[in-house]
């Protein structure tokens, strides 16, 4: 991939740039960060960053790449320490500065874009001030130059109704829109480098693309040099120069994007590009010919105060099926779980389970029949008691739905932790102690406790890391092979999608749009709305959004 | 987990608090031990200053100062506790309850503490006291019940975060029903911050004896309490004498060291977690 130095000519107020030199406009040496309690989370990374490069920082989360990220910035987080190493920032050493200096260096040279937009824009200001507020400070430009600058990025950033948007407040615009405000503060007084902290990872993949297309752009633009952060392999390769791959704190791998697809040599990289792919290939099930439906949903509309989330869907789930609903968030895939279960009630339509109407109201069913429905939920953190021990919390069940001995319930948790594969031995830690891919288990252990017909799965790995949720996958498969469960699994991820989906249903605000056998949803002809879905995941190929931007301008 | 002992060790300021409030419990509990005189008993002149046998002199009726405030210290403390546990119990119940048990109950029992809320606390007391007498009993649900109110508030606002958690809905879908969602899933969530605010509600109803004893309504004589003993003894300040002095000092150390104990306990709390700080 060529990154094009200077290519500065459509891009308004663009600052004129020094073309091609080649000292480093970011070096890092020797860095080491640590938490309070003295653990090392980052150990020993060097990074050298060329001016208009773009240097992709991919790993799981506790790798330490957002750490690296702010680090650059010579930042720690609350809690973190940097505790050696250089940080250069166009032949300045940034630590050696005082927090003064250091803050004259932050947003003017380099600034930062992070994960959340949502979260990092202060929501009791308008959009504009904000986004000016920076290049004022470090006296860039003038407020009213500011404003007349911001305007233009509205527009080329294609933020819709560019003369006013920036007088909107942040809850006023969508997500993928108020990260592309973000990404235009970050430019606003002309940094050289931008730290992109996962920016599009909170997006829908629909929404992903745009925001994706547009900070490429602007990078390209602006001939800014970028540390990309990311957990998503296919993502960093469309945007990234070079690639450093980080495992627990430590660099693993560090090369031209193409050499870490096309020939990884370290055994991590080669399991990330290996389970990347895998996720692209189209897994068809067959589907047994006879059915038998233990799950029926008809016409089922449901209301959040006025607003319809739910309009005339219906759904089947039949016994040891897996059944996928895909949709963005806001398409009422979640709502539609929450009717199932009866936390949300419905206006009108009916539930039957096992030949027999369930009650639309959580209270009003019976306690077998809130035992075969189980959920797992998408972030397990929450979905534990912190309080609780992970034998209380899957023994609970247990004592409730069969009233065992404590023996029994003690012998009956052991099999369980067993078999989502987890030792015995957790049955006395806390939830807090263990990571997120065993919660995720342990979570999966205390729906079999209640011995369910059917687990309705709600974004089940959203919250994990890429080889983690893999392994989570392939036991809900292995359970549903040994068990005959039934799932009903709610993502809004195509790849999970194909790997275990036995049939989907595609939710575009609040309406079915297609539903069938997985084999069959995902063959031409499509639903129009299928195939933008299909389009926008990032596939592991480097050319693949320079394909879209080539398709997009023929 | 591991790793955070080092953040638990107490601060100096709660290490001073701790010494402090641990003497007067001390005392509280071994008064007829320590106290070289009796609670109720006159030993000598009236209004003596402090000698080698009245070390901190004698009041106005010739009791020695420092038994008193020794045998205070029970009186004063042990309402004071009583009344917490008793504000908790009430508080906490409540709170959790309209946190769980839905809207309607959330709104009757968050209205009804409104309004109560809404009467100046020292003025209901009064009323109360005035009308029932002022037994130790009446005192203690009088406090206690007052208290209360401001503990649900409290108890329900961090309920209700608690309560809105996806375990708790875990809970709900089980079947469980709202006793055990209560004591099982909502208490053991919303405990650390209340084990702050006991500290500060027992300094509050400790000061609250006091002022209702120095108004003439709290615990009545012979009893002795730090509150009663400044309203006893108040007038000799304007004569030189130090003896309204020594109570009073006892009632500032024991809020003054409560309150170093708890900027430690809430301090816990606002530290960075160790889930961010492995971010």
């Amino acid at each position: 991939m060529s990154i094009g130095f200077c290519r500065s000519t459509h891009a308004p107020l663009a600052p004129q740039r020094r073309c091609k030199i080649e000292k480093p406009i970011l070096k890092i040496q020797g860095l080491r960060i640590e938490n309070l309690a003295g653990e090392v989370l980052v150990d020993n990374a060097n990074i050298e960053l060329m001016p208009g490069e773009i240097l992709g920082l991919i790993g799981e989360s506790g790798a330490g790449k957002s750490t690296i990220g702010l680090a650059a910035m010579s930042y720690a987080r609350a809690g973190c320490k940097i505790t050696r190493g250089h940080i250069e920032i166009d032949g300045v050493q940034v630590r050696d500065l005082s927090a003064k200096g250091r803050a004259q260096f932050r947003g003017r040279r380099i600034a930062y874009v992070a994960q959340s937009a949502a979260a990092s824009f202060n929501p009791a200001h308008r959009i504009m001030d904000q986004i000016c507020e920076m290049p004022v400070h470090h006296g860039v430009l003038t407020h009213a130059e500011a404003e007349a600058w911001a305007v233009e990025m509205f527009r080329t950033l294609e933020l819709p109704d560019p003369d006013n948007f920036g007088a909107r407040y942040p809850h006023q615009v969508s997500g993928g829109q108020l990260q592309r405000a973000m990404a235009i503060m970050a430019i606003s007084a002309h940094p050289d480098i931008v730290v992109f902290d996962e920016p599009t990872t909170a997006l829908d993949v629909t929404t992903q693309i745009e925001v994706l297309l547009l900070i490429k752009k602007m990078i390209r633009d602006y001939n800014i040099a970028a540390l990309y952060i990311t957990h998503d392999l296919a993502v960093v390769a469309q945007i990234a120069d070079r690639i450093l791959v980080l495992q627990s704190g430590k660099m693993v791998e560090l090369d031209t994007t193409a050499n870490i697809l096309h020939a990884p040599k370290a055994t991590y990289t080669k399991e990330l590009v290996e389970d990347r792919q895998t996720s692209d290939v189209f897994r068809e099930k067959l589907l047994k010919s006879e059915r038998e439906v233990i799950l029926d949903a008809s016409n089922i509309i449901a209301h959040y105060g006025d607003f319809r989330v739910l309009n005339d869907v219906s759904i089947t789930v039949a016994k040891g099926e897996t059944v996928a609903i895909v949709g963005e968030s806001g398409s009422g895939k979640t709502s539609l779980a929450r009717v199932m279960v009866g936390l949300t009630q419905l206006t009108s339509g009916s539930l039957t389970f096992m030949g027999s109407t369930l009650a639309p109201s959580l209270k009003n069913r019976s306690r077998d029949d809130l035992r075969k429905i189980q959920l797992i939920y998408q972030q397990p953190d929450v979905a534990l008691n912190p309080r609780q021990t992970v034998g209380e919390i899957i023994g609970r069940p247990i004592m409730f739905y069969f009233n065992r001995s404590d023996a029994e319930i003690t012998d009956r948790t052991a099999q369980l932790l067993h078999q989502v594969g987890l030792p015995e031995d957790y049955m006395n830690r806390y939830s807090t102690a263990l990571s997120g891919g065993q919660k995720q288990r342990v979570c999966i252990a205390r729906a079999l406790a209640a011995e369910p017909t059917l687990i309705i799965c709600d974004e089940p790995t959203s919250a994990l890391d890429q080889l983690v949720a893999e392994d989570i996958l392939k036991l809900l498969q292995q359970l549903q092979d040994d068990m005959g469960l039934s799932y009903l699994v709610i993502t809004h991820d195509l790849g999970i999608v194909r790997r275990i989906a036995h049939r989907t249903a595609i939710l575009l605000g609040g309406e079915i749009v297609a539903n069938g056998p997985t084999g069959d949803i995902f063959k031409p002809p499509f639903h129009t709305y299928t195939e933008k879905l299909l389009q926008s995941v990032p596939e592991l190929r480097e050319t693949w959004l320079e394909e879209i931007i080539y398709k997009r301008s023929a | 987990m591991t790793n955070n002992n080092s953040f638990r060790n107490p601060t100096l300021s709660a290490e001073i608090g701790m010494v402090i409030l641990a003497v007067f419990i001390i005392c509280a509990i071994f008064a007829p031990f320590i106290a070289p005189f009796g609670e109720a008993e006159s030993v000598g002149k009236t209004w003596l200053g402090p000698s080698s046998k009245f070390w901190l002199g004698t009041d106005n009726i010739g009791r020695d100062m420092l038994s008193r405030v020794i045998y205070g210290a029970r009186m004063t403390l042990g309402v004071a506790a009583i009344c917490t546990c008793l504000s908790f119990l009430i508080g906490v119940t409540m709170g959790l309850l309209a946190a769980v048990a839905g809207k309607i109950v959330d709104q009757v029992l968050s209205r009804f503490v409104d309004l109560m809320l809404s009467i100046p606390i020292l003025v209901f007391a009064l009323m109360i006291l005035s009308m029932f007498g002022s037994s130790l009993l009446t005192l203690i649900i009088t406090i206690g019940v007052l208290d209360s109110f401001r503990v649900f508030r409290l108890a329900r606002s961090i309920a209700v975060n608690v309560v809105v958690t996806e375990f708790v809905e875990v809970a709900r879908l089980r079947g469980e029903g709202l006793w055990w969602i209560m004591r099982h899933e909502v208490l053991p969530n919303s405990l650390p911050p209340m084990i702050a605010e006991l500290g500060l509600r027992f300094c509050f109803n400790f000061l609250f004896v006091a002022s209702l004893s120095f108004l003439g309504l709290g615990i009545q004589p012979p009893f002795a309490d730090w509150g009663g003993m400044v309203r006893e003894s108040g007038r000799a300040i304007s004569f030189g004498i130090p003896a309204p002095l020594w109570p009073a000092l006892a009632i500032g150390l024991t809020t003054i060291s409560v309150n170093m104990i708890v900027d430690w306990i809430l301090s816990i709390n606002a530290r960075p977690s160790g889930a961010s700080a492995e971010m």
